[in-house]
């Protein structure tokens, strides 16, 4: 404040006065409200007996109006909502963390305990109680997403290309892109209905088997990778496509040389991530692939169990072994979260190791 | 209404690294100040340290002082916001907003203060300000249009006119015309001659014919070496840099014998 | 001279073959989607025609398939709508935390977190619902049948956790990061140079945000709502095994009586239903799709005329 009393008065024309000086609340403020605000909801909390959460509530109501209010009497009312806005934000941004956090520790604590080596080396056949393991279920997850994928990436990564390469914004390309936006929103039940559909109608009433299940999967991944691929391909630049035409290079080779894998990584990152994401779908494979206690390898002979259907019939079947059947659960919820985890921290390697060097 | 800006003894920092070394100078009120210098040489993020704009990048901050009005800028009780709503700046794309009409592009930083105006104290701001770019007898009547149906010359003269209708005392200019037309640029430069009689005007340009043309006094930065921090070399009237510069290297750049 | 002709010819033709081949395999790609859409919509047309004749035993006891769908159809919208209600605002704010309020060597591994969480299977989700939110959240029930109980949402009684507003909640964290990766997305792309433009005339954070982030953004975060939407209404598992359902037609949000989901429906009763149950089923399936395809449809146009206006 003294700068502006040493201000040689003359130097400016009175009202040309510059307000550079802006009273503020200092920068722990904030700190300092919401220890303030903590404090005194958990003395109040204390005093009148009540719940952690009254008093996390209370804490919150207390810094969301008190941090504003002191700001307002102090550096006015823009400043007030700028810090409304801020605590409002870091709150929405806290509260969404409490149900994610919580998600990943119980599946953390509950499912170690259950892994072993018998867990995932065994099946179910012949076992009620405690014992048994998920290898049947692991083993038919990666047979049905193998065979999702082995459908899905040529289909959709030649769709992708037609799309940029051929089509450029014709009818049937405007036609086909509409349709993977459709497909993009099918409910996954609604996938294994579909399949249900076309094998009952092939093999008769009452079908399960493990194709089917990566029939309904494709369904799902298809429009993920056509939209993977299509957002590379765009970004290979045109010059590039140019350079190798101007050098007598076919069009087909062009894409399979030139484009292709310039866009490499990023359909490499967006296949994986498709396939994380079909990997723990459900719903399709309850309806057409069912679940078993024994190992099936085979895709095309009946019943087949996988990691979700697992989880799901596990919890949802109750009765005597209600207790066994819920820790297995959580075992193969764990098992399953890894595998997820794994292929989407695979796909960000990949897309790093593979992306152009350019900012952003 | 224009002041002065005093700056001793200023080094910018990105992070760790010393990005404009030591700067010494005073621009002068009512005049036109421009900075000269190779691509890379730290004369915007000297620019932008003048209104406290090169804080919005992470990591940047600055050392030593920046006077304006008597007042230290990097002093803890100062505002940014206040600093930035006194010295106004005008960027190196024309950069209207895009949601919004012409008529509520100039009033975009009047809004800001004052939620309710008077419908007619708007109409004389948004004419007035409009007038002052030179840009008024093309848009009057398409006030309500989105400012981004206008040219890149006009565009850029609304940027002006949204700049000056908060009535700020300086005007910063980064560029103003590396991307428009030598016509555009024309108008550009006439309305910098016209804005001195009011505001402190300091311009960054790549052109030293424009920095020659608009400029009362020339700043000429320069990098003592690749990945060496940017200096000033030398400060001077734009009539002795240009004629009879102090520093050899200035003349050799100003001259086209530069590495 | 005629062997250079021919050698210059020779791989003109090869390519020109190849050109077609490549050419039309990747069309056959393209039509093959086309085809598969279709084959979804007339399959399941043709299996779940045969419903709507249905009545009585065949049709879950209701005397025709509309009394049997349509409790279902509001249950899934109740179910999906409130999730948005919960999810839309924390997306935009956890989406903001991110792109313009937490320090951006904080900001990376955070936007990473959200898009693990995103990867999370549907069955977890619907596994932790079950067996650790809805006994956490059930003396919260209780306290809303106490203190608010003459709101029709919160009539009660609170006996039991697993209603449609813990499913809902379920569904709300699922959507959410979702629609926060669309969120942050469309925030950072806010060009840099209006948001200087903003701040250089003075303008705080929050309304740099508001004059500049929020209109660009506005069509994006319209399509990641309705996309949210999309996946809520679908959602199956989180709903079949957080619900603790009767299939009834109410709004109140935490009695032990609730309306089923359409999705979760299916799920639960496929295993054991046959002959005509079956097409009752897949008809409601056909119901699902249409409602889903209109919502994404939707997104989709708003998001198309915010782009056109923007």
């Amino acid at each position: 404040m003294s700068l502006i009393d040493e201000r040689p008065v003359a130097a400016t024309p009175a009202p040309a006065a510059m307000a550079l000086v802006a009273p503020q609340i200092p920068a722990y403020a904030p700190l300092l409200a919401a220890v303030l605000a903590t404090g005194l909801a958990a003395l109040a909390g204390l005093l009148l007996g009540w719940s952690l959460v009254a008093v996390v509530l209370t804490a919150w109501a207390l810094l969301v109006v008190g941090l504003p209010a002191w700001s307002a009497a102090i550096e006015g009312e823009r400043r007030a909502k700028d810090r409304l806005v801020t605590t409002v934000v870091w709150s929405t941004f806290a509260l969404a963390m409490v149900p994610l956090a919580s998600l990943v520790w119980e599946v953390v604590a509950n499912g170690h305990a259950v892994i072993s080596a018998e867990f995932l080396t065994y099946d179910m056949r012949g076992v009620l109680g405690a014992g048994g393991g998920i290898y049947h279920a692991l083993m038919g997850t990666l047979v049905i997403t193998a065979l999702a994928t082995a459908i899905s990436v040529p289909i959709g990564v030649l769709a992708a290309i037609y799309l940029i390469e051929y089509g450029k914004g014709n009818r049937l390309a405007r036609t086909i892109t509409f349709l993977v936006d459709v497909m993009t929103g099918i409910p996954s039940i609604v996938a294994g209905l579909f399949a249900f559909a076309v094998f009952t109608l092939i093999f008769g009433p009452g079908v399960r088997l493990g194709i089917g299940g990566a029939v309904a999967l494709s369904v799902l991944m298809i429009p993920i990778v056509v939209r993977a691929t299509e957002e590379m391909l765009k970004l290979v630049p045109e010059e590039l496509r140019e350079a190798a035409y101007a050098l007598g290079v076919p069009k087909w080779r062009t894409i399979v040389k030139v484009v292709l894998p310039t866009a490499l990584g990023g359909i490499v990152t967006g296949v994986t991530l498709a396939i994380a994401r079909v990997a723990g779908e459900t719903a399709p494979l309850l309806i057409i692939v069912g679940t078993t206690t024994t190992l099936n390898l085979n895709p095309f002979d009946g019943r087949m169990a996988t990691l979700p259907v697992f989880i799901f019939s596990s919890v949802t079947t109750g009765g005597k072994y209600d207790a066994e059947q819920t820790a297995r659960a959580w075992g193969a919820a764990l098992v399953l979260v890894a595998i997820v985890m794994t292929l989407n921290l695979l796909a960000r390697a990949v897309g790093r190791a593979f992306s152009p060097r350019t900012g952003r | 209404m224009a002041t002065s800006i005093d700056i001793s003894d200023l080094n910018i920092y990105y992070g760790d690294f010393l990005a404009v070394e030591g700067v010494d100078m005073t621009i002068r009120a009512r005049s036109v100040t421009a900075f000269i210098g190779p691509s890379g040489c730290g004369k915007s993020t000297f620019l932008r340290s003048l209104n406290r704009m090169h804080e919005v990048i992470p990591g940047a901050r600055v050392e030593g002082k920046v006077v304006v009005d008597g007042q230290s800028l990097y002093d803890p009780s100062i505002d940014p916001v206040a600093v930035r709503r006194q010295i106004g700046m005008v960027f190196q794309r024309p950069n209207p907003f895009p949601t919004m009409s012409i008529y509520d592009n100039v009033l975009a930083g009047n809004r800001l203060n004052a939620k309710r105006m008077k419908k007619s104290e708007a109409d004389d701001i948004v004419e007035r300000s409009l007038r002052g770019a030179n840009l008024w007898t093309e848009v009057k009547d398409r006030l309500g249009k989105p400012g981004m149906g206008l040219s890149g010359g006009q565009q850029q003269r609304l940027c002006i006119a949204r700049a000056i209708a908060v009535e700020p005392q300086v005007l910063l200019m980064d560029e103003p015309c590396s991307a428009l037309d030598p016509i555009s640029t024309a108008a550009i430069e006439d309305l910098i001659h016209e804005l001195k009689s009011d505001y402190t005007i300091v311009i960054v340009t790549h052109n030293m014919q424009q920095a020659a043309r608009v400029s009362d006094d020339t700043g000429f930065f320069n990098l003592k070496a690749a990945g060496q921090p940017g200096h000033l070399v030398e400060f001077n009237a734009t009539s002795k840099v240009f004629s009879n510069p102090d520093d050899p290297s200035t003349e050799a750049y100003i001259s086209g014998r530069f590495g | 001279m005629s062997t250079t002709t021919t050698a210059r010819s020779a791989p003109t033709a090869v390519s020109r073959r190849g050109d077609a081949v490549f050419a039309g395999l990747a069309t056959g790609a393209g039509l093959l989607i086309m085809l598969a859409l279709a084959g979804v919509a007339i399959f399941l047309i043709i299996e779940g025609v045969p419903a709507i004749s249905a009545s009585g035993e065949q049709a879950y006891g209701k005397d025709n398939i509309v009394l049997y769908v349509w409790p279902l159809l509001f249950g899934t919208l109740l179910a999906a709508v409130i999730a948005l209600l919960i999810a839309t605002p924390l997306a935009i704010g956890v989406a903001l935390v991110i792109s313009h309020y937490a320090p951006r060597r904080v900001a990376r591994p955070l936007g990473y977190l959200i898009d693990l969480l995103a990867a999370v299977p549907s069955v977890v989700y619907g596994l932790w619902g079950r067996a650790v939110l809805a006994p956490a959240i059930l003396p919260a029930y209780a306290w809303l049948a106490d203190h608010l109980g003459w709101l029709p949402f919160f009539d009660g009684p609170a006996r039991t956790g697993r209603t449609i507003l813990t499913a809902a909640i379920v569904l709300a964290v699922m959507a959410l990061p979702i629609i926060t990766a669309i969120c942050r997305e469309v925030f950072l792309q806010t060009p840099r140079i209006h948001e200087e433009a903003a701040l250089a005339l003075g303008a705080t954070r929050w309304e740099m945000i508001r004059m500049t982030v929020f209109p660009y953004a506005r069509s994006g975060v319209i399509s990641a709502v309705m996309l949210g939407l999309g996946r809520a209404l679908g959602e199956t598992m989180a709903v079949a095994m957080v619900l603790s359902a009767s299939g009834i037609i109410t709004i109140d949000l935490i009695s032990a009586e609730n309306p089923s989901t359409i999705a979760a429906n299916i799920a639960l009763n496929f295993g054991n239903a046959s002959g005509t149950k079956i097409n009752v089923l897949i008809f409601s399936g056909l119901v699902l799709f249409v409602v889903s395809f209109a919502v994404n449809f939707l997104g989709r146009w708003i998001a198309a005329r915010g782009q056109v206006k923007a």
